[in-house]
């Protein structure tokens, strides 16, 4: 399936639209069913991390969001490095088919717990709430839950943003590849 | 779908039933809710999430926000959850330890007023 490629503003309403749209693109690729939740709230998490970030510092720059189906054609801004797309690696001598998001902003990246991939800890209530957010976690907590949920997870802070990008195996998977510790 | 958000007094708690979905765009609709109880003198809330459709971790934020309230004020914010999807956001984050989550509001009251 071709890639598909969506960007929305940085407000709260689009973060639905984004779900709906990931969703419906990973049924479309073949998403077994069971896992089609986890990219409904990873993708969430993605998006609301990036548009709370957009509102404190660029309200008005567009996220982009991009929903790559590693079977099929892949347009060239998401050819990228193998060792840093993980959807694109062969895996046992053949091309791993897998289902890929991702989420780029553009709001100023600032070291996070979750970049590179090193696991977190469980928040506390002593956690501060953001300017202007509602919530009383650290931002962290919503890439906690993206590591969580995502079978392979890259969090990559540059210069122009952070970018964002969670995969999951395409075809059915074993309850034992889904399933979540705990 | 949107959230729909109903409360209603149960023995000397009050219950929030909330339906829809609990994301960045309406938890601010439950978070100013959960501030207006506690800020007219309930300091014992049961949450009922049975009929939520999905909660992210700006819905977490805000539980925890309405926790960290009444607590100031001795009270209790339990959740009552039976749907898998909405408790493996709990696990991930580690607040299975942090809520009491039961599955019906009567457990809810019974297990407070039995402590």
């Amino acid at each position: 399936m071709a890639p598909v490629q969506l960007t929305i503003s940085a407000l709260p309403a689009h973060v639905r639209m984004a779900r709906l749209m990931a969703t419906a693109v990973a049924r479309r690729a073949g998403i077994a069913e069971s896992t089609l939740d986890e990219i409904r709230l990873a993708v969430g998490e993605a998006c609301s991390r990036a548009v709370e970030a957009h509102r404190a510092h660029c309200p008005s720059q567009p996220i982009q969001l991009d929903l790559i189906d590693s079977a099929g054609p892949r347009s060239s801004s998401t050819a990228q490095d193998e060792r840093s797309n993980p959807a694109a690696a062969p895996h046992n001598g053949h091309p791993a088919h897998r289902f890929e998001v991702v989420v780029s902003d553009k709001a100023p990246a600032k070291e996070s717990a979750y970049a590179n991939g090193s696991s977190g800890v469980a928040p506390s209530l002593g956690e501060h709430t953001p300017p202007g957010g509602v919530s009383g976690l650290s931002p962290d907590v919503g890439l906690a839950v993206i590591v969580g949920l995502a079978d392979e997870v890259s969090i990559e802070p540059c210069a122009e943003g952070t970018v964002v990008r969670m995969s999951w195996p395409l075809g059915p998977t074993s309850p034992e590849d889904t399933r979540l510790a705990g | 779908m949107d959230l729909k958000l109903d409360h209603h007094t149960q023995d000397d708690t009050e219950i929030v039933v909330v339906e829809g979905e609990i994301d960045v765009y309406t938890a601010p609709r439950l978070r100013e809710l959960l501030i207006d109880l506690v800020n007219k003198g309930n300091f014992h809330l049961v949450v009922n999430m049975e009929k939520v459709e999905f909660l992210d971790s700006t819905g977490l934020g805000v539980l925890v926000g309405g926790l960290k309230r009444v607590r100031a004020h001795d009270g209790t914010l339990d959740l009552v959850c039976t749907q898998e999807r909405i408790l493996k956001i709990f696990r991930i984050t580690g607040l299975t330890k942090v809520f009491g989550i039961y599955e019906s509001v009567q457990e809810a009251i019974d297990k407070r007023k039995s402590k």
